[in-house]
């Protein structure tokens, strides 16, 4: 609670955390907020502008935009956290088994994740999905896949410089279990960091998604997504650019309170402020 | 094939094993990959399923406007974050710095196909002063090398500021002070030359970024690159296209971090006769 109060002591970040939270209830309860179904084709009334029915108009099937715009948050925030919890399961084992067991097992794993680390992550995602096909698993497939080596290499670092702590040895010392002795004292060193970590990428894996789907290889349409939207949109650029504006409007403003949140988190948790983030 | 395709007449048994055999798809899977990395060793990347012509071939008549592209956007990246980093880290928490790093969020929290959009609605379809798509002259190049690297340009501008913030302090900049070294030069001989490394190394793995991003900018602007190419290739289900481009691009890739770890070693004596960093 002490860590929330910190947190929203900041004036942006805590308009960060409103908009989060706010992107979060429209992506949980999209279906009440508005009264239309995001995939009903009704091609006569198709590219209307914004009126009392249509709040912020139709797009080229005569779908209504502003429904599809809050059904697109489930899309993206669905998958982020789908994406973010894999992640953090293969990255805290491999992570923490390679730290602290040292030795071969380490090399291996760490050679293994340098594999990884040796390719461009959106061109490795990119590839991924050419060979499995397109579609919202395969997506987040592949950006599991070309993250979690990161987020693996840095527990074991922080898994190798817990290990030789004295409340650590302490328990050892006491005859404490390998495994509780991992799970009980040396991950909830670790967790503030990754936490730290994961909410400053969950900003970037969301443009991963939305820019795969933009391309036609993630979310398939009639699917609403933002990126899927702003493909749709892109031939109408001369005639209706506002169908091209608000999808975009919508993945910016969450990226960016993502971002925001990000930030504040590791200053409420950090102050000295030497995680880094934003790193790749 | 191509043309059995695209009149989406249903092949026949006999057509299908031939073209397997053909192919090669008929063998297991291990003899497939050797054979693939036996001859990919010999820069022989096999032949394209949709054109027939070789997939190296065809890549390298696309990867100069690639490179072109994200060479403009590397350049774009130094020439602007390096000096607002800078100033942000000289100014720290006052106005420059305020504006650098509100700046550099928008930037890192921005989709680039929306910005492209953005821009080309702005000065194509408004204002008519650029081009929208394609590849030409120097005025083709503009839209798309700002929407590549504003990405790029925020990050660095964040890296650049903290590292010259954690320059600042050093003792030998309050030495160079104190001996009354004129303020410019301790900026730029004691600060500035000591915040480069850290910099390099990150320019290097923001090539990879930028071949990811230009894979999504060539699409916005219809650039005539590898990016486009492979994408397309994806949707042909053109695998030995897709092998090529991965291993190409990582290739570049890997071979530049290679040039930045050498650089590294010229702007820093200390990793380059292996000595400890004195405090």
């Amino acid at each position: 609670m002490t860590l929330l109060r910190t947190l929203l002591s900041g004036r942006t970040t805590r308009l960060a955390f409103v908009a989060a939270c706010a992107v979060l209830l429209v992506a949980l309860f999209a279906p009440l907020l508005s009264s239309w179904d995001p995939d009903d084709i009704d091609l006569s009334q198709k590219l209307q502008a914004p009126s009392r029915e249509h709040l912020l108009g139709t797009d080229h099937l005569g779908r209504d935009v502003l429904a599809r715009l809050l059904h697109g948050a489930r899309a993206s925030l669905g998958s982020v956290a789908v994406i973010v919890a894999a992640i953090l399961l293969l990255s805290l084992s491999v992570g923490s088994v390679a730290g602290y067991a040292g030795g071969m097992v380490d090399a291996f794993l760490m050679r293994l994740c340098d594999t990884f680390l040796t390719f461009p992550t959106f061109i490795l995602a990119m590839f991924l999905i050419g060979i499995l096909g397109a579609g919202m698993t395969n997506v987040i497939l592949a950006i599991v896949c070309t993250h979690w080596a990161w987020y693996a290499r840095i527990i074991r670092g922080l898994v190798l410089s817990l290990k030789t702590r004295e409340h650590v040895l302490a328990a050892r010392v006491a005859g404490t279990g390998q495994f509780r002795l991992v799970m009980r004292h040396i991950l909830p060193g670790v967790f503030p960091q990754i936490l730290v970590l994961a909410t400053l990428d969950i900003g970037h894996m969301m443009l991963h998604v939305s820019g795969l789907s933009f391309l036609g290889l993630g979310v398939q349409p009639p699917t609403a997504e933002w990126g899927v939207m702003i493909n749709d949109a892109r031939q109408y650029i001369w005639t209706q650019p506002q169908l091209l504006f608000y999808p975009g409007l919508a993945i910016f403003v969450t990226v960016m309170a993502f971002n925001l949140l990000g930030d504040g988190l590791r200053d409420a948790l950090d102050p000295v402020g030497e995680t880094g983030g934003w790193g790749k | 094939m191509a043309y059995l395709r695209l009149s989406q007449i249903p092949p026949t048994e006999e057509a299908l094993v031939e073209a397997r055999h053909m192919l090669g798809l008929d063998r297991s899977f291990p003899v497939q990959y050797f054979t693939w990395l036996g001859k990919a060793l010999r820069l022989d990347f096999g032949r394209s399923y949709v054109t027939g012509k070789p997939v190296l071939d065809e890549i390298l008549y696309y990867l100069p406007a690639t490179l072109l592209l994200t060479g403009v956007s590397l350049l774009l990246t130094l020439v602007v974050s390096v000096p607002l980093g800078v100033l942000a880290a000289l100014y720290k928490d006052r106005i420059p710095d305020q504006l650098t790093r509100a700046f550099a969020f928008f930037g890192v929290s921005i989709p680039s196909f929306w910005l492209g959009f953005l821009l080309v609605y702005l000065f194509s379809v408004r204002l008519g002063w650029l081009p929208a798509l394609g590849r030409g002259g120097a005025a083709h190049m503009i839209l798309p090398a700002i929407t590549l690297s504003l990405m790029s340009i925020s990050i660095n501008i964040r890296f650049f500021r903290a590292s010259v913030l954690e320059n600042l302090h050093h003792r030998f900049v309050l030495y160079a002070r104190a001996r009354g070294v004129p303020e410019r030069r301790v900026v730029g001989r004691h600060i500035f030359r000591n915040s480069l490394i850290p910099i390099v190394t990150a320019v290097g793995m923001h090539l990879g970024e930028l071949f990811g991003g230009s894979v999504v900018v060539e699409n916005v602007f219809a650039w005539p690159g590898v990016g486009r190419y492979a994408v397309t290739s994806i949707f042909n289900r053109d695998y030995p296209v897709l092998q090529c481009f991965l291993l190409l691009m990582t290739g570049i890739f890997v071979l530049c971090n290679l040039g930045v770890d050498v650089l590294y070693a010229w702007l820093d004596p200390r990793i380059r006769f292996g000595g400890e960093e004195q405090p």
